[in-house]
């Protein structure tokens, strides 16, 4: 089977972010970029598909020249290709969605898995958009019961199986209050959660290999979409810092404390 | 004028999810900004009673859809539904709150729509037809203000920003015969994780726990059922599957914003303030002066939570 995973580029999540002083965006220097982690799952989950399925995987990216390296770091995963929508400025949702559509109708793959959100904008909707603008079935937010790093890994159900007629995917979900199952007709657009698998460090081999592999170049106008954001930041600022606490000395000043200051006990 | 339309949504077992009484409060705020009216939406395979529950919340009317094929939630059923009822309202502003199904379920209806959306809106600024958004990026360590330009605007809100909307007239309620397509997702099955406690991002008061309980959150439970509390717990503790998953709170877990959120044993990473650094009041415990958790805490106490603990439930239980 065919599988496309999205690679967006974004800050790496352990750095700070800070707000320019006039809102109109973040800080850039200092800045370490990685794959967003939730896609990154999304490449690891594709890889095990294709170990036990066969067939490949392509990854794509959208965005300026230097999205390149999250391809490359996917290929030195495992990916079997890359596909680069050379774009610099801003897009929204409907542009990536439209993109990734346009894209997705080229390549023909039966499964399409992105991170369920990407950690800079923290949207959580380009995989829902691009399962509706494709008519295809979603199922968003697969994960597992148990933690990544937990002893029960090894035993419990995988969150996404293929069945054996390779016709549909049954996808664990983590919703509010429980976990959901669901079954899609392939193809289908699933999207990661985090506890759904623990990617893979690319070995040096991996690496060296990723350097030969192909990246094809695509851009807006090449697949024909109109790329005008809907969506426009008008202004960015930093969260109102809290009031510096206080440290109290035992727990009878606290108790103390909650019930006359603050008022919530 | 403007008409604001916010999506109500049942639990699997038929009850009206709280957050949508948030939702609702927050629709009502972004209608007298507007210068609009309020309605509600709710589909379903029989939501007849819960739309008897919402009558009461301010809206100018609450529309229901039934049809057997709504049983069990799925975007690909419940977007074409809502599609034609927001086509048919004219509507301009489309909302839910943020749970697991308004973030499943809005940007397909967005799509749909052809609309752009704004995911997790914690506040509307300006009035008439000039409205803007502010919503969290970065994990909550920025706030961007975003003015979406397409006809139908979409939105979730994240409903601890909001007042529930309680007790205000009578609305009409309108049935309407929801669209109807076939799917190519089924529900299978759905297993909930049952607490006797309160959900997190419902509770009044949490109390959270963290690496310095090495897994032992006795007291954390007992704290927190003297207090009427929802339990919570930070990544690393979730990761060492020393509690379940669904109780973190975190960038990766759930935010949550209660009136009162103690601490535990947690450090404060970067991930875990941000699910719950919106808390009006936060009480932190650890033993390690120096903890990050100090920082945003209004009160903190320098001890181990096992000793600090059992005191504060003896001294709460004198207030009593």
């Amino acid at each position: 089977m065919k599988i496309l995973v999205t690679a967006k580029r974004v800050e790496d999540p352990e750095s700070k972010i800070k707000v320019k002083p006039d809102g109109s965006g973040i800080v850039q220097e200092g800045l370490k970029y990685k794959i967003n982690p939730f896609d990154e799952i999304g490449v690891e989950e594709g890889l095990r598909l294709v170990a036990k399925h066969q067939g490949e995987v392509v990854v794509v990216s959208i965005g300026g020249k230097e999205v390149q390296e999250q391809l490359r770091h996917a290929l030195a995963m495992g990916a079997h290709r890359a596909v680069w929508v050379n774009h610099t400025g801003p897009l929204d949702q409907l542009a990536i969605a439209g993109l990734l559509q346009k894209v997705v109708e080229k390549e023909k793959p039966d499964l399409v898995i992105l991170g369920k959100q990407s950690i800079d904008d923290d949207q959580n909707q380009v995989g829902q958009y691009l399962a509706e603008f494709l008519g295809w079935g979603q199922a968003t937010f697969a994960s597992k019961v148990e933690s990544a790093e937990s002893e029960q890994e090894k035993n419990k159900v995988p969150a996404l199986v293929v069945s054996a007629d390779g016709k549909s995917v049954r996808v664990i979900r983590e919703v509010d209050n429980g976990l959901a199952t669901v079954e899609c007709q392939l193809p289908a657009v699933v999207t990661t959660d985090l506890r759904l698998n623990q990617p893979r460090y690319a070995s040096l081999p991996g690496i060296m290999k990723a350097k030969s592999k192909p990246i094809e170049e695509l851009t807006p106008a090449k697949l024909a979409v109109d790329v005008t954001p809907a969506i426009q930041v008008l202004k960015m600022s930093a969260p109102p810092a809290r009031k510096a606490g206080i440290k109290v000395a035992d727990v009878p000043a606290l108790v103390e404390k909650l019930h006359n200051e603050a008022k919530v006990v | 004028m403007p008409t604001v339309l916010i999506i109500a949504e049942q639990q699997p077992d038929g009850s009206l999810r709280k957050a949508t009484l948030n939702a609702i409060g927050a629709g009502k705020q972004l209608a007298e900004k507007a210068g609009g009216e309020l309605h509600i939406a709710l589909v379903g395979k029989d939501p007849a009673k819960v739309a008897d529950e919402l009558k009461g919340t301010g809206a100018k009317a609450v529309h229901v859809g039934a049809a057997p094929e709504l049983e069990h939630y799925l975007a690909e059923t419940y977007a074409p539904a809502l599609a034609a009822l927001v086509q048919e309202l004219k509507a301009d502003y489309v909302g839910m709150a943020s749970t697991a199904q308004g973030k499943d379920l809005m940007p397909r209806l967005a799509a749909r729509l052809r609309a752009a959306m704004a995911t997790d809106v914690m506040a509307f600024n300006g009035g008439g037809a000039d409205i803007t958004f502010t919503r969290p990026m970065w994990a909550g360590n920025v706030f961007a203000e975003v003015k979406l330009t397409t006809p139908v605007k979409v939105f979730t809100l994240r409903a601890t920003e909001f007042t529930a909307a309680a007790g205000g007239g009578s609305a009409e309620v309108k049935t309407f015969t929801p669209k109807v397509e076939a799917s190519k997702t089924k529900f299978v099955d759905f297993k909930e994780v049952k607490s006797a406690r309160p959900e997190l991002t419902e509770a009044r008061v949490v109390v959270s726990g963290g690496r310095g309980t090495k897994g032992d959150f006795k007291e954390i439970e007992a704290l927190a059922d003297d207090l009427g509390a929802a339990v919570g717990a930070s990544r690393a503790v979730c990761d060492a599957g020393w509690v379940p998953n669904d109780l973190q709170v975190g960038q990766t877990g759930k935010v949550v914003a209660p009136a009162l959120y103690i601490a535990a044993g947690i450090s404060g990473a970067i991930q875990h303030l941000a699910g719950m650094k919106s808390s009006k009041t936060i009480v932190a415990i650890n033993k390690d002066p120096e903890a990050p958790i100090f920082q945003v805490a209004d009160y903190g106490i320098v001890a181990d939570l096992f000793k600090v603990l059992p005191e504060l439930r003896a001294e709460l239980g004198k207030l009593k």
